[in-house]
């Protein structure tokens, strides 16, 4: 293996690496990947929610034979207090069309399956194996990778790092930072099975349609973090995330925050009856832009969650890992084709790529939001609580009329927070929504 | 549920138990320097790991059992400033392994 030259090498199989190594064996380059896990994906924890078209740049008929699970119809917005939910819920006909949209995923399943793929295309790809540095030549130009193989090294024009959010390899090697705790989240994940039948009677869908929730509100015991539902074919994935330092200060333990939305009574119904069979947890960086590290160097360029690439507030992140690495790896051939070398001034080209892109149109115009959210959070507790206590006094039918009703919430929002907080929170929020 | 009680301590085993592993035996990936008193970080991991990997034992020091770790890093973030763990991925191949992930 020391002996071996490649045109590039890949570190990690998960959706960047594999778009990144997808794109680069297809255009003829010779590319190695390497993955630590036993198989692709296993190591590997998402929601998991598939946004089609960035999957569709890279294979437009991957809807022939990639896993899965329900393609989305209906998506629910809940916030919640401790006995209730307000939601929102969004479901269209529309969403049952020829090629759909967005697709519920199980991410160990459809990364093996991306892999294969990978392969077809030509690119060599080694799992078990740990990627532990960089090699760099005398001038600190990245030529290689140092692994865990007997320490063997393979050499190669440039390494694109997909390495996820720890990123240990970049880190160790002085590329960027690790991530702070108040920018990155814990996520806490079960897979409850039942039969597709109950699902489908459960969430009001047939065939492969699938609904998703997304929740917020006291489930998080007044940390920063949502709680998510998502329907699979014959199971059900439920989770959890909060910032790490929120879970850090607080006395709150994951599977007990886990457990107690699992058993919020609008949550519980949906789950009645199921057997868990999966436990997992997992980083989403959640800085944002600000949070970007340096992207590209001397020989070496990051793409996916290594490179902060994650859209917290629509949840985005697989998608603009694919994404990241197929123009990192546009970038990279381009380069081969025209004979340039890997250098920081030619690599730069990724960035200027990238920017023309809604990954970094999208990180741009939320650059406000994880801020704000970490410097507000009533967002979290007491808003959830007011507007169930309004839900609640306008729904209850007690001989009340409806102005002392009308008056009565609004006195309760008074209460809960000054007129001047509540338009203050308004307006910031509108700021960083912009 | 208060998410706070520690009943749920007991629940995490349960789950980690339906976790496929593969235990790289004498080869631990996370390692607590040695410490006389935990710094309030470290000593945070106790309820903040996801597997209930650590613990403080009788002397007020903080301990870890790696063989349910499911190599998030929360560890190692929440750390990062005290340098009290040493942290790395297991060997390649070993580890957690999921199923569906
Ligand atoms: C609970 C949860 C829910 C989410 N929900 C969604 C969702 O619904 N939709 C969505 O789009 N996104 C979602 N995300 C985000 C999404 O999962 C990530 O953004 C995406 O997986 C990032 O892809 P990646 O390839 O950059 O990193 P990863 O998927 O983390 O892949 C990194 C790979 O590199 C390997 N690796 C790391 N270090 C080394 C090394 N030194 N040597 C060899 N191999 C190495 C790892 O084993 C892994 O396979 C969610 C994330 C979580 C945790
Ligand atoms: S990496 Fe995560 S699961 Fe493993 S010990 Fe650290 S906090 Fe616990």
């Amino acid at each position: 293996m020391s002996e071996e030259r490649f045109d590039a090498i890949v570190v990690g199989a998960g959706p960047s690496g594999n778009a990144a190594t997808y794109t680069l064996a297809q255009a003829g380059l010779k590319v190695l990947q390497l993955e630590r896990g036993e198989y692709p994906g296993s190591k590997n924890v998402q929601g998991a929610i598939l946004y089609a078209n960035a999957l569709e740049e890279l294979i437009p008929d991957f809807r022939d034979d990639a896993p899965l699970e329900r393609h989305i119809v209906e998506q629910r917005l809940w916030t919640m207090d401790d006995s209730s939910h307000v939601g929102m819920h969004y479901r269209s006909e529309d969403f049952n069309e020829d090629k759909p949209n967005r697709y519920t995923i199980i991410r160990a399943q459809f990364d093996k399956w991306f892999s294969s793929k990978v392969k077809e295309a030509g690119a060599t790809v080694l799992c078990e194996t740990t990627v532990t540095e960089l090699v760099r030549d005398v001038r600190g130009k990245v030529i290689g990778v140092r692994t865990d193989r007997h320490g063997a090294t393979v050499m190669a024009d440039v390494v694109i790092l997909a390495e996820g959010v720890n990123g240990l390899v970049g880190q160790r090697s002085g590329l960027r930072d690790i991530v702070p705790p108040d920018t990155v989240a814990l996520a806490v994940k079960e897979m409850h099975f039942l039969p597709r039948e109950v699902i489908e009677s459960r969430f009001n869908i047939k065939g492969d349609e699938g609904v998703v929730i997304e929740a917020m509100g006291t489930i998080t015991a007044g940390m920063t973090g949502t709680g998510f539902l998502y329907t699979n074919e014959e199971s059900v994935s439920v989770g959890i995330g909060c910032i790490v330092s929120d879970f850090a200060e607080s006395e709150v333990t994951p599977y007990g925050l886990l457990e107690a939305f699992k058993n919020h009574p609008s949550i519980k119904p949906l789950l009645e009856g199921s057997e868990c069979k999966e436990y997992a947890a997992h980083l989403i960086p959640e800085g944002g832009y600000h949070a970007m590290p340096e992207l590209y160097g001397d020989g070496w360029l990051v793409v996916g969650d290594a490179g902060q690439f994650v859209n917290a507030v629509h949840r985005e992140g697989s998608n603009l890992a694919m994404t990241t690495g197929r123009i990192a790896a546009q970038t990279v051939v381009a380069l081969h084709r025209r004979r340039e070398p890997m250098t920081k001034a030619n690599l730069a080209d990724y960035r200027t790529r990238l920017d023309g892109t809604f990954v970094m149109k999208d990180l741009k115009k939320y650059r406000g939001i994880p801020g704000f959210l970490h410097r507000n959070r009533q967002v979290f507790d007491l808003y959830p609580k007011l507007f169930s206590g309004a839900m609640q006094t306008w729904f209850r039918v007690d001989g009340v009329d409806k102005r002392t009703k009308q008056k009565a919430i609004f006195n309760q929002f008074r209460g809960g927070r000054s007129m001047l907080g509540l338009v203050g929170d308004a307006v910031k929020l509108a700021r960083a929504w912009r | 549920m208060d998410p706070k009680t520690p009943a749920s301590r007991v629940k995490v085993e349960e789950k980690l138990f339906q976790n496929r592993y593969l235990v790289d035996a004498g080869r631990p990936h996370i390692t607590v320097r040695p410490h006389d008193t935990p710094s309030r970080a470290l000593r945070s991991l106790v309820h903040a790991c996801p597997a209930g990997c650590y613990a403080e034992n009788e002397k007020g020091q903080v301990e870890i059992t790696a063989d349910g770790c499911m190599e998030c890093g929360t560890c190692r973030v929440v750390t990062a400033k005290t340098g009290e763990i040493e942290w790395n991925y297991p060997r390649g191949g070993f580890g957690v392994l999921y199923k569906f992930g």
